[in-house]
Protein backbone atom coordinates (compact mmCIF):
# COMPACT_ATOMS: atom_id res chain seq x y z
CA UNK A 1 0.00 0.00 0.00
CA UNK A 2 1.84 3.62 -1.26
CA UNK A 3 1.15 6.39 1.11
CA UNK A 4 1.17 10.12 0.87
CA UNK A 5 1.88 11.19 4.23
CA UNK A 6 2.32 15.19 4.82
CA UNK A 7 4.65 16.69 8.12
CA UNK A 8 3.23 18.35 10.52
CA UNK A 9 2.83 19.26 14.35
CA UNK A 10 2.18 15.16 15.11
CA UNK A 11 5.72 13.89 13.54
CA UNK A 12 3.76 12.80 10.34
CA UNK A 13 0.03 12.12 9.19
CA UNK A 14 -0.52 9.92 6.56
CA UNK A 15 -3.20 11.67 4.54
CA UNK A 16 -3.91 9.08 1.69
CA UNK A 17 -3.07 5.41 1.16
CA UNK A 18 -3.72 3.53 -2.44
CA UNK A 19 -2.92 0.87 -4.34
CA UNK A 20 -2.86 0.62 -8.21
CA UNK A 21 -5.36 -1.89 -8.18
CA UNK A 22 -7.93 0.26 -6.46
CA UNK A 23 -8.75 3.01 -8.45
CA UNK A 24 -11.11 4.43 -5.64
CA UNK A 25 -8.27 4.43 -3.46
CA UNK A 26 -5.96 6.15 -6.72
CA UNK A 27 -9.33 8.62 -7.09
CA UNK A 28 -9.28 9.47 -3.11
CA UNK A 29 -5.37 9.77 -3.05
CA UNK A 30 -5.01 12.05 -6.12
CA UNK A 31 -7.59 14.60 -4.65
CA UNK A 32 -6.36 14.40 -1.40
CA UNK A 33 -2.71 15.24 -3.13
CA UNK A 34 -4.14 18.21 -4.52
CA UNK A 35 -5.86 19.80 -2.31
CA UNK A 36 -2.33 20.13 -0.20
CA UNK A 37 -1.12 21.36 -3.25
CA UNK A 38 -3.62 23.74 -2.80
CA UNK A 39 -2.91 24.32 1.01
CA UNK A 40 1.27 25.50 -0.02
CA UNK A 41 2.94 22.02 0.78
CA UNK A 42 4.74 20.95 -1.77
CA UNK A 43 5.12 16.65 -2.55
CA UNK A 44 8.07 14.66 -2.62
CA UNK A 45 9.21 11.78 -3.78
CA UNK A 46 12.59 10.65 -2.13
CA UNK A 47 14.82 8.29 -4.18
CA UNK A 48 17.72 7.75 -1.55
CA UNK A 49 20.49 10.10 -0.42
CA UNK A 50 21.49 13.01 -2.84
CA UNK A 51 18.28 12.61 -4.96
CA UNK A 52 14.20 13.35 -4.39
CA UNK A 53 11.77 14.33 -7.03
CA UNK A 54 9.00 17.00 -6.28
CA UNK A 55 5.88 16.11 -8.29
CA UNK A 56 3.12 18.04 -8.49
CA UNK A 57 0.32 14.44 -9.51
CA UNK A 58 0.43 11.37 -7.61
CA UNK A 59 2.92 8.88 -9.05
CA UNK A 60 1.38 5.93 -8.91
CA UNK A 61 4.07 4.09 -8.67
CA UNK A 62 5.76 5.48 -5.50
CA UNK A 63 5.92 3.55 -2.76
CA UNK A 64 5.83 7.31 -0.50
CA UNK A 65 5.28 10.75 -1.10
CA UNK A 66 5.99 13.03 1.57
CA UNK A 67 4.32 16.18 1.84
CA UNK A 68 7.03 19.34 3.05
CA UNK A 69 6.30 22.82 3.90
CA UNK A 70 8.63 25.46 1.78
CA UNK A 71 11.31 26.25 3.22
CA UNK A 72 13.13 30.13 3.45
CA UNK A 73 16.51 31.52 4.51
CA UNK A 74 16.55 32.14 8.32
CA UNK B 1 14.65 23.48 -9.67
CA UNK B 2 13.36 24.40 -5.60
CA UNK B 3 10.40 26.28 -6.11
CA UNK B 4 11.77 28.26 -2.90
CA UNK B 5 14.28 29.91 -5.33
CA UNK B 6 11.21 32.07 -6.82
CA UNK B 7 11.56 34.28 -3.78
CA UNK B 8 14.58 34.87 -3.86
CA UNK B 9 14.90 36.45 -6.85
CA UNK B 10 17.87 38.59 -6.99
CA UNK B 11 20.09 36.47 -5.94
CA UNK B 12 22.45 34.76 -8.48
CA UNK B 13 22.19 30.85 -7.76
CA UNK B 14 25.00 29.41 -6.10
CA UNK B 15 27.75 26.72 -7.84
CA UNK B 16 31.06 25.92 -6.79
CA UNK B 17 32.24 28.96 -8.85
CA UNK B 18 30.25 31.33 -6.23
CA UNK B 19 30.87 29.65 -3.40
CA UNK B 20 34.84 29.79 -3.90
CA UNK B 21 34.14 33.32 -4.51
CA UNK B 22 32.26 34.18 -0.96
CA UNK B 23 34.94 32.20 0.69
CA UNK B 24 37.77 34.02 -0.72
CA UNK B 25 35.88 37.09 0.20
CA UNK B 26 35.48 36.05 3.52
CA UNK B 27 39.28 35.41 4.21
CA UNK B 28 40.26 38.94 2.44
CA UNK B 29 37.30 40.63 4.73
CA UNK B 30 38.67 39.26 7.54
CA UNK B 31 42.59 40.01 6.76
CA UNK B 32 41.46 43.48 5.81
CA UNK B 33 39.79 43.62 9.90
CA UNK B 34 41.98 41.79 11.67
CA UNK B 35 45.82 42.55 10.04
CA UNK B 36 45.86 46.34 10.65
CA UNK B 37 44.43 46.12 13.94
CA UNK B 38 47.10 43.44 15.16
CA UNK B 39 49.90 45.76 13.06
CA UNK B 40 48.95 48.67 15.11
CA UNK B 41 48.53 46.00 18.55
CA UNK B 42 52.37 45.52 18.05
CA UNK B 43 53.34 49.33 17.49
CA UNK B 44 51.64 50.16 20.69
CA UNK B 45 53.16 47.17 22.51
CA UNK B 46 56.57 48.77 21.64
CA UNK B 47 55.80 52.41 21.08
CA UNK B 48 55.70 53.01 25.22
CA UNK B 49 55.13 51.01 28.21
CA UNK B 50 51.84 53.90 28.71
CA UNK B 51 50.69 52.48 25.18
CA UNK B 52 51.11 48.57 26.18
CA UNK B 53 47.04 48.48 27.51
CA UNK B 54 45.72 49.70 24.63
CA UNK B 55 48.13 47.46 22.35
CA UNK B 56 46.68 44.22 24.39
CA UNK B 57 42.92 45.72 23.82
CA UNK B 58 43.70 45.45 20.31
CA UNK B 59 44.87 42.42 20.35
CA UNK B 60 42.13 41.09 21.69
CA UNK B 61 39.81 42.52 19.17
CA UNK B 62 41.64 40.98 16.02
CA UNK B 63 41.54 37.63 17.92
CA UNK B 64 37.66 38.22 18.71
CA UNK B 65 36.51 39.57 15.17
CA UNK B 66 36.95 36.23 13.02
CA UNK B 67 35.99 34.06 16.30
CA UNK B 68 32.94 36.18 16.69
CA UNK B 69 31.71 35.33 12.92
CA UNK B 70 32.48 31.70 13.31
CA UNK B 71 30.35 31.67 16.15
CA UNK B 72 27.30 33.39 14.01
CA UNK B 73 28.09 30.57 11.83
CA UNK B 74 28.47 27.93 14.04
CA UNK B 75 24.78 28.74 15.40
CA UNK B 76 22.67 27.79 12.74
CA UNK B 77 22.90 24.68 14.16
CA UNK B 78 22.41 25.15 16.95
CA UNK B 79 19.66 22.45 18.81
CA UNK B 80 16.68 24.01 19.14
CA UNK B 81 13.87 23.41 22.02
CA UNK B 82 12.06 19.73 21.54
CA UNK B 83 8.29 18.92 21.58
CA UNK B 84 6.50 16.21 23.21
CA UNK B 85 7.91 12.76 23.09
CA UNK B 86 5.56 11.31 21.14
CA UNK B 87 6.04 13.52 18.18
CA UNK B 88 9.27 13.89 18.13
CA UNK B 89 9.74 10.17 17.91
CA UNK B 90 7.30 9.57 14.77
CA UNK B 91 9.02 12.27 12.92
CA UNK B 92 12.35 10.84 13.97
CA UNK B 93 11.37 7.61 12.63
CA UNK B 94 10.32 9.36 9.14
CA UNK B 95 13.79 10.75 9.14
CA UNK B 96 15.20 7.83 10.28
CA UNK B 97 13.59 5.89 6.86
CA UNK B 98 15.53 8.71 4.56
CA UNK B 99 18.78 8.24 5.58
CA UNK B 100 21.23 5.53 5.40
CA UNK B 101 22.70 3.69 8.19
CA UNK B 102 25.63 5.80 8.70
CA UNK B 103 23.66 9.09 8.97
CA UNK B 104 21.06 7.83 11.27
CA UNK B 105 23.92 7.00 13.65
CA UNK B 106 25.40 10.25 13.42
CA UNK B 107 22.11 12.10 13.74
CA UNK B 108 21.30 9.97 17.33
CA UNK B 109 25.14 11.27 18.48
CA UNK B 110 25.30 14.69 17.22
CA UNK B 111 21.74 15.72 16.39
CA UNK B 112 22.93 17.07 12.58
CA UNK B 113 22.44 14.74 9.34
CA UNK B 114 25.06 14.05 7.11
CA UNK B 115 24.63 14.21 3.11
CA UNK B 116 26.98 14.26 0.36
CA UNK B 117 26.40 16.55 -2.68
CA UNK B 118 27.85 17.67 -5.33
CA UNK B 119 28.94 21.13 -3.93
CA UNK B 120 30.59 19.31 -0.53
CA UNK B 121 29.47 17.04 2.55
CA UNK B 122 26.21 18.93 4.28
CA UNK B 123 25.29 18.56 7.71
CA UNK B 124 21.69 19.72 8.15
CA UNK B 125 20.21 20.94 11.22
CA UNK B 126 17.08 22.01 12.40
CA UNK B 127 17.42 25.30 10.75
CA UNK B 128 20.58 25.51 9.07
CA UNK B 129 23.02 23.78 7.47
CA UNK B 130 26.96 23.27 7.55
CA UNK B 131 28.50 22.67 3.97
CA UNK B 132 32.09 20.97 4.44
CA UNK B 133 34.28 21.53 1.26
CA UNK B 134 38.24 20.27 2.55
CA UNK B 135 39.39 22.91 5.33
CA UNK B 136 36.41 25.09 4.62
CA UNK B 137 32.93 25.71 6.03
CA UNK B 138 30.06 27.25 4.82
CA UNK B 139 27.98 28.18 7.51
CA UNK B 140 23.35 28.63 5.79
CA UNK B 141 20.39 29.92 8.33
CA UNK B 142 17.91 28.09 6.61
CA UNK B 143 14.40 26.80 7.86
CA UNK B 144 10.90 25.33 7.43
CA UNK B 145 8.96 28.55 9.28
CA UNK B 146 6.58 26.24 11.59
CA UNK B 147 8.10 26.11 15.03
CA UNK B 148 5.56 23.74 15.63
CA UNK B 149 7.31 20.97 13.83
CA UNK B 150 9.18 18.26 15.87
CA UNK B 151 13.14 18.49 15.74
CA UNK B 152 13.31 15.74 13.29
CA UNK B 153 10.65 16.97 10.68
CA UNK B 154 12.54 20.32 10.51
CA UNK B 155 15.40 18.34 9.36
CA UNK B 156 13.32 16.39 7.35
CA UNK B 157 12.20 19.21 5.64
CA UNK B 158 15.98 21.13 4.87
CA UNK B 159 16.93 17.04 3.94
CA UNK B 160 14.58 16.65 0.91
CA UNK B 161 14.61 20.05 -0.37
CA UNK B 162 18.43 19.60 -0.65
CA UNK B 163 18.23 16.44 -2.17
CA UNK B 164 15.66 18.15 -4.69
CA UNK B 165 17.92 20.74 -5.76
CA UNK B 166 21.35 21.33 -4.14
CA UNK B 167 22.47 24.61 -6.00
CA UNK B 168 18.98 26.12 -5.20
CA UNK B 169 18.75 24.83 -1.67
CA UNK B 170 22.28 26.95 -1.07
CA UNK B 171 20.78 30.00 -2.93
CA UNK B 172 17.45 29.97 -1.01
CA UNK B 173 19.56 29.69 2.10
CA UNK B 174 21.09 32.48 4.11
CA UNK B 175 25.00 32.77 4.32
CA UNK B 176 25.77 33.45 7.43
CA UNK B 177 29.62 32.60 7.08
CA UNK B 178 32.75 31.04 5.59
CA UNK B 179 36.13 30.10 7.19
CA UNK B 180 38.11 27.12 8.49
CA UNK B 181 36.91 24.28 9.55
CA UNK B 182 38.96 24.22 12.85
CA UNK B 183 37.30 27.74 13.53
CA UNK B 184 34.02 26.75 13.06
CA UNK B 185 34.36 23.70 15.10
CA UNK B 186 35.55 25.45 18.37
CA UNK B 187 32.27 26.86 18.30
CA UNK B 188 30.19 23.79 17.96
CA UNK B 189 28.50 22.03 21.01
CA UNK B 190 31.04 19.56 21.79
CA UNK B 191 28.12 16.68 21.07
CA UNK B 192 27.94 18.56 17.52
CA UNK B 193 32.15 17.88 16.27
CA UNK B 194 31.89 14.52 15.64
CA UNK B 195 29.63 15.42 13.16
CA UNK B 196 32.01 18.22 11.41
CA UNK B 197 34.87 15.87 11.58
CA UNK B 198 32.94 12.60 10.09
CA UNK B 199 31.93 15.15 6.83
CA UNK B 200 35.77 16.05 6.80
CA UNK B 201 36.80 12.59 6.35
CA UNK B 202 34.23 12.53 3.16
CA UNK B 203 36.14 13.81 -0.11
CA UNK B 204 34.41 16.48 -1.62
CA UNK B 205 34.18 16.61 -5.29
Amino acid sequence: MARLIRMDNTGHTTVAEWTSADPASVEAAVKALRDELDRGYYAVVNHGEGRAEQVDSLPLDAELVILRRPIAGG
Amino acid sequence: MLPETAAVPWRPRMDAGRLRLISRSWTVSTVVQAVPMLATAVLLLFLDPVTIPVGLILLVHAWAIPELYANRGAKVVKPRARLGEAEERTALGLLGDLVGHEARELHARTGLVMERGALGVWLVGEAGALLVRGRRVHCWCVRVPDATLPSSDRIAHLLLALREDEEGFATVANHAFAGARWRVRRRLPKSQRPALAAAAAHPTG
